[in-house]
């Protein structure tokens, strides 16, 4: 690339064109979690226990893994872009190339694992409890 | 500005911390009784629950104050809510909401059991 200041060499090439929707999308979930999370907060403290003979077939109820799979993807779309700000604001350079891998690598890995298990419950529920 | 950074810091632990434990308990209840028997160890019966309060209580103050601070947030957008006292009285408004609702939730959580 040609030198110059790091002004010069961004200069008349305009902005990208993903940072309105990064932080439009950021706003949108924001929003939804805002729904999901306080449905989450509510059901969790009206929960009368918290053994695994209450919990499984509570999770196994379309009416919990369903909203339980839509917060899934609501709060860690949210945390993945608001963790990439994070990341952009203290980070540079390689090290920022790395962390930015790692984060996807987490947001990824973890979201398959969640709804993988939510999945499984629900769709296992009439079978009883599996061991 | 403690507000803001307190976004940060609440956002940026929910996200790591809350997500694991999150997926860990998800995971443990597709294990079966097993596995679900070690998370409720963990934090259940472990020093009468200790994790479970510490983990629990830290969560749930950082959610009802990012929340606050989110929606906060939302209306600063709107360009409303800049002026010096009103900022503040807002500042200070989140957390007098955060702390009421930790405690009411646990307050219901505690008492309904
Ligand atoms: C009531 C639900 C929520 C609302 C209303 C909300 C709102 C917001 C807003 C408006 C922002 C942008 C702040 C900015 O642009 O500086 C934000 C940032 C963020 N949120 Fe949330 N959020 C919620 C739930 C969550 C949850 C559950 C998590 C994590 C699991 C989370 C993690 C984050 C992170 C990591 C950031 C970036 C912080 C930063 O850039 O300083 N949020 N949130
Ligand atoms: C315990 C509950 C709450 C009480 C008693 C309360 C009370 C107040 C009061 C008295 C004002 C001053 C209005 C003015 O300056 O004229 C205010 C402003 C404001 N509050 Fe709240 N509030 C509460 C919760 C919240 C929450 C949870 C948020 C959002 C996070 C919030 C956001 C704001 C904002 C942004 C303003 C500034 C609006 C403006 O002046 O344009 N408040 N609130």
């Amino acid at each position: 690339m040609r030198g110059g200041t790091e002004l010069g060499r961004v200069r008349g090439l305009g902005s990208a064109k993903a940072g309105a929707h990064h932080w439009l999308t950021h706003r949108i979930t924001a929003a939804s979690n805002l729904f999901l999370m306080l449905w989450f907060v509510i059901v969790i403290a009206r929960l009368p226990a918290y053994d695994y003979g209450t919990v499984r077939p509570w999770l196994a109820s379309a009416w919990v893994a369903v909203p339980m799979i839509l917060l899934i993807v609501s709060v860690f779309w949210h945390f993945r872009l608001g963790l990439q700000v994070v990341i952009e604001d203290y980070v540079h350079a390689e090290t920022r190339v790395a962390l930015m891998f790692l984060l996807n690598f987490f947001v990824v890995a973890t979201s398959a694992i969640a709804i993988f298990s939510i999945l499984k419950v629900a769709f296992t529920a009439a079978a009883g409890v599996p061991a | 500005m403690t507000v803001s950074i307190l976004h940060r810091v609440t956002g940026s632990g929910m996200a790591t911390v809350g997500t694991l434990l999150l997926v860990w308990w998800l995971a443990a209840i597709a294990g079966g009784p097993q596995s679900y028997a070690v998370f409720h160890m963990v934090f259940a019966e472990f020093g009468k629950g200790a994790l479970g309060y510490i983990f629990g209580v830290g969560l749930t103050l950082s959610f009802f104050q990012h929340m606050a601070s989110g929606i906060r947030h939302f209306i600063l957008d709107t360009g409303a809510g800049y002026e010096l006292n009103s900022a503040k009285r807002a500042a200070m408004a989140t957390f007098v909401f955060s702390v009421l609702a930790t405690i009411a939730f646990w307050a219901f959580l505690l008492g309904a059991k």
